[in-house]
């Protein structure tokens, strides 16, 4: 037996290995990271792991004993090569680990823009904790940051910067925060959050150029022409999926590698799971790719029901969370383009319900978590219609409460 | 000079090497009992949760999907006995508790949000079935 080769040591990665033995696998797991360290979690990085007290030792995924006691082997990478006849991946300066199935889990990394200025001192990036940490080193200097990007790594910097007292700016290419993820009354919400803590926000421009001296970034020169003075710039303009390998691989690949519903590749021996994988669903005529923790640990698990045998198709409710400062954002689901939103609740604390063709497609909660949580027990379970909803004024709660009794009845 | 700074400094560490031993000697300790009877008892690392205790210390049945936002659900417990009175939970974690997968009892709690800090507090928690 060759074994489980999970390339990437995420929370995707690590879910699917422990799954693996959770499930009694008893062949050799060998979990491949890249950056030469334990597994930890992600999440934090741009919230606690930013603050001062933040102990980095505490993110640690699973203590050592945890992968020696289940003989899940830990590789430091990074993977270079897969060779797919051979059934084999060829490891930077180690020897190579055969494989009966291969999981790729290579996550997905800070997009990269062309901008003048972005190698110069005080610029930075945020995927990693060496990252992290690095970041946080330089707010404790920082007296001006500037975030190019108004999505959820950026605003949660921006609520972390603010809470040590830093100024900050975000400039944004759209007219509103979060655009590609949530409907505009979160945006709204969003935006007037940070505005209170005193972010400034620069909406539908773009930064031509960082500006800076001997060295160090001094500003960010934005199309209009005017230069936002900054001794620090956190690029946050969204990730790519890590797909290197698996095009040089020959595997299918389209802004991630392309998985069936099954979560397989081009190559059945190998599956592809989290940030780096787009879930083709034909007969929907969807194409999938989530950064998300839900995404990554399902899928994980998914990956290791599939490798012990499982028949049906991968299938699960998306959702997601951000905290940023004491604003808590949940959603259920993937609005994409609604035809209806309905808004319940009041400036401070309310859920958005995203509608299309008279059906509920998504959720959107803001400081109302009970909601949230409704919300996603009752999409696990059915799509409701527009008339189900209305008919209790949109109390998922009671929605949900009643469903799930009619599940114990059943049963 | 430079030595007498190294020499204080050395001194310093030693007796914060003392302080922090002694409070291992009293740290708090807490049994996660499943259903099927078996218990597993572990010591509280300090500002520890009970959810990342169990997760370090390869307690099953816990899943902390968060990482301890008390947004995800998944480090559903039942508080059976604590010497150290907790607050009781807050808005945000009460309203979650309504929805964990395994039912919601009095003394439910999210293990996220349970901190002990009380030296030599013991505390007995019961993990239910189901977290997702």
């Amino acid at each position: 037996m060759r074994g489980v080769v999970v390339i990437g040591a995420g929370h995707a990665g690590v879910e699917a290995a422990t799954s693996l033995r959770a499930g009694g696998y008893s062949g050799p797991v060998t979990v491949v990271g890249a950056e030469g360290r334990p597994p930890y979690q992600r999440p934090p990085l741009s919230k606690e792991m930013l603050d001062d007290g933040g102990d980095p030792e505490a993110l640690a995924l699973r203590s050592d004993a945890f992968f020696d006691d289940r003989r899940i082997a830990l590789r430091h990478g990074p993977a270079v090569d897969i060779d797919r006849a051979g059934q084999q991946v060829h490891i930077a300066g180690d020897r190579p680990l055969d494989y009966d199935h291969l999981v790729l889990a290579t996550g997905a990394a800070p997009r990269r823009i062309a901008l003048r200025g972005r190698s110069l001192g005080g610029v930075a990036e945020l995927r990693t904790l060496d990252d992290a940490l690095a970041l946080r080193a330089s707010l404790a200097g920082a007296e001006r940051m500037v975030v190019l990007g108004g999505g959820f790594i950026g605003m949660e910097v921006a609520s972390a910067a603010r809470k040590r007292g830093v100024e900050v700016s975000v400039i944004e290419l759209a007219d509103r925060l979060l655009k590609r993820a949530v409907s505009p009354p979160v945006s709204a919400a969003v935006a007037a959050h940070h505005r209170a803590e005193g972010v400034r926000l620069c909406f539908a421009e773009q930064a031509t150029e960082l500006v800076g001296s001997a060295g160090h970034v001094t500003g960010v020169r934005m199309g209009s022409g005017r230069v936002l003075p900054a001794d620090l710039v956190v690029l946050g303009v969204g990730a790519t999926a890590e797909d290197g390998l698996a095009r040089r691989a020959d595997l299918a690949t389209d802004g991630g590698v392309l998985v069936d519903r099954w979560l397989a590749t081009s190559d059945p021996r190998i599956i592809a799971i989290g940030d780096c994988a787009v879930v083709c669903d034909p007969g929907a005529g969807t194409r999938q790719r989530l950064e998300s923790i839900q995404n990554a640990t399902d899928q994980g698990r998914y990956a290791a029901a599939r490798i012990l045998g499982e028949k049906r198709p991968y299938r699960a409710v998306p959702w997601f969370w951000s905290n940023q400062g004491s604003l808590r954002l949940q959603l259920v689901e993937v609005a994409g383009e609604s035809d209806q939103l309905v808004v319940r609740g009041d400036g401070a604390r309310f859920t958005v319900f995203c509608l299309r063709d008279g059906r509920l497609t998504a959720v959107e909660s803001v400081n109302d978590p009970g909601t949230h949580m409704a919300a996603r027990r009752l999409l696990e379970r059915v799509t409701p219609s527009e008339a189900e909803l209305v008919a209790v004024d949109y109390d998922v709660r009671a929605l949900a409460r009643r469903v799930m009794a009619r599940e114990t009845a059943v049963a | 000079m430079s030595s007498n700074t190294e020499l204080v400094s050395t001194y310093l560490i030693v007796e914060r090497r003392s302080a922090d031993h002694e409070k291992e000697m009293s740290v708090p300790i807490v049994t996660y009992v499943y259903d099927d009877g078996s218990e597993h008892t572990v010591q509280v690392a300090v500002a520890s949760s009970l959810m990342r205790t169990a997760l370090r210390n390869e307690v099953r049945g816990i899943v902390g999907e968060c990482g301890g936002a008390a947004t995800c659900g998944t480090c559903h417990v039942y508080l059976d006995h604590s010497t150290e009175q907790f607050a009781p939970p807050s808005g945000d974690e009460d309203e979650m508790l309504e929805w964990t997968a395994a039912p919601r009892a009095a003394n439910s709690r999210l293990s996220c949000q349970l901190v002990p800090t009380q030296e030599g507090a013991q505390l007995v928690v019961r993990v239910p079935a189901e977290q997702v």
